[in-house]
């Protein structure tokens, strides 16, 4: 495994070939500064973490052993993202292409983002030509598949969705060195996708499971991303956010980090009508201060114990 | 008699790497590329059958790669050409056009003579694959 300093590294051993330095391996393919950046921008998910470090030394090894002729073809790179709404599948699939790029896996290392209407057509010989433009759009790079499992239809065996699951399956086994795929979708709707489609898992390398955000992490991920819109949450407003985490939680539709991103939105929008009906001059802190009545007008705490503080 | 039409064609036929280089090459600078296909080679036959649509947005050759080989298993024993169109103000044409695929037996043309009044004589060239009809052609 690769620490992010890549002070862990230990120097290859001894062959044939005499001494391989890792190390200035692992410098040279830059992917130091990807992974750092992935523990510093990302909160939490530290399984992912880890499995993303894990698939990165084992690209580096392959990547020295393909310099020395000790492997032949081309790694099978296609992944499964596993995870609930709102828990950074996407985030990770674009720093994913960053990454197969630096190494060398993926020629161009753009990310095309899909979902089943870009691949399936609407009437007989729609599906194949919609579904190869955006492979073709795809190669040299990262195919994103958002919610996988909307390809399948069992209800319907008419369905086109089984066309572009074809051609799908045929350019992830051809084209292996052209274009890396990676699924994405919630983690029991895949596995029954999986299981109707068992040529889809044997294809895949690396199933990643993303978990759940606990409450503390979607703090630091509400304040990191308030600080990159030059927000900052006062502390009466801090202590209604940690309340409002732990009330938003237990009601449907909870979608991570997502939701959160759409509570401050309307916080944000709160508090520009607050400062607006004060109808008094406004400082610079006033401008860019969360206070605790923006988000506590929230209707997640409608019907409560939990009785908001009116402010003077 | 081995036509010269496009780019590249007074050169060995490219091999595939270096058909995949072309393209590239036109990819980068953001021009659409076709994979056009005839049986009637005659240099006049400017409107060559279209494999597909145009190629928008490719990031990289091994797509059109992809699509001439697809090509070439229908029409392996015709003319193809890629072409590349540069859409930008100003150009709206053509920037490059060469042929990646030819008949395994290039027949050549027939010099046609026809006589006019005066005994004057007017020459014109016709494609000798062109006496077949259309279909018929490099089977």
């Amino acid at each position: 495994m690769i620490s992010a300093d890549g002070n862990a590294l230990p120097n290859a051993a001894a062959d044939e070939h005499g001494q391989i330095d890792l190390r200035s391996e692992f410098a040279e393919a830059g992917i130091a500064d990807l992974l750092e950046g992935l523990d510093r921008d990302l909160v939490g998910l530290v399984p992912v973490k880890t499995r993303i470090r894990e698939i990165s030394s084992l690209l580096l090894v392959e990547r020295i052993r393909k310099r020395f002729q000790l492997s032949g073809e081309a790694p099978t790179l296609h992944m499964s993202f596993t995870g609930n709404p709102g828990t950074g599948k996407t985030t990770v699939a674009m720093r994913m292409a960053d990454i197969l790029h630096k190494l060398g896996f993926i020629r161009r290392g753009q990310l095309v983002s899909v979902t089943r209407d870009d691949l399936v057509g609407q009437y007989i010989g729609h599906t194949a030509p919609k579904t190869k433009e955006i492979l073709k759009k795809a190669m040299g790079g990262v195919l994103f598949i958002d919610e996988a499992y909307y390809l399948y239809r069992p209800e319907n065996e008419r369905d086109y969705g089984q066309e572009a699951i074809e051609i799908l399956l045929q350019v992830m086994e051809n084209q292996r060195e052209d274009i890396v795929v990676i699924l994405a979708g919630y983690a029991d709707r895949m596995d029954r996708f999986f299981s109707s489609n068992p040529g889809f898992r044997s294809r895949i390398a690396h199933h990643v499971e993303f978990p759940d955000y606990d409450d503390e992490e979607l703090l630091r991920i509400a304040e990191a991303i308030l600080s990159r819109q030059n927000y900052k949450l006062s502390t009466s407003g801090r202590d209604a956010l940690i309340a409002y985490i732990k009330m938003r939680r237990g009601q449907p539709h909870f979608s991570n980090a997502r939701s959160i991103r759409n509570a401050l939105d309307r916080a944000r929008l709160r508090q520009a009508n607050r400062i607006f009906d004060a109808k008094v001059p406004v400082s610079l802190s006033d401008l860019s201060t969360i206070d605790a009545p923006d988000i506590l007008a929230s209707r997640v705490f409608r019907g409560s114990e939990f009785v908001p503080k009116v402010e003077a | 008699m081995r036509i010269t039409q496009g780019c590249f064609s007074f050169l060995p036929d490219l091999t595939d790497d270096q058909i995949a280089k072309q393209v590239q090459y036109c990819l980068q600078n953001g021009w659409a590329v076709n994979i056009e296909f005839t049986d009637d080679p005659h240099p006049r036959n400017t409107y060559w059958e279209m494999w597909g649509l145009p190629m928008f947005d490719l990031k990289d050759a091994s797509g059109v790669m992809m699509e001439l080989a697809a090509c070439r298993e229908v029409h392996g024993n015709k003319y193809i050409r890629i072409s590349a169109f540069d859409s930008s103000h100003g150009w709206e044409s053509v920037k490059l056009s060469f042929i990646a695929n030819r008949p395994r037996q290039e027949d050549g043309y027939h010099l046609v003579r026809q006589e006019r009044d005066g005994r004057k004589i007017r020459y014109t060239t016709r494609p000798y694959a062109t006496y077949l009809p259309e279909g018929e052609r490099y089977k």
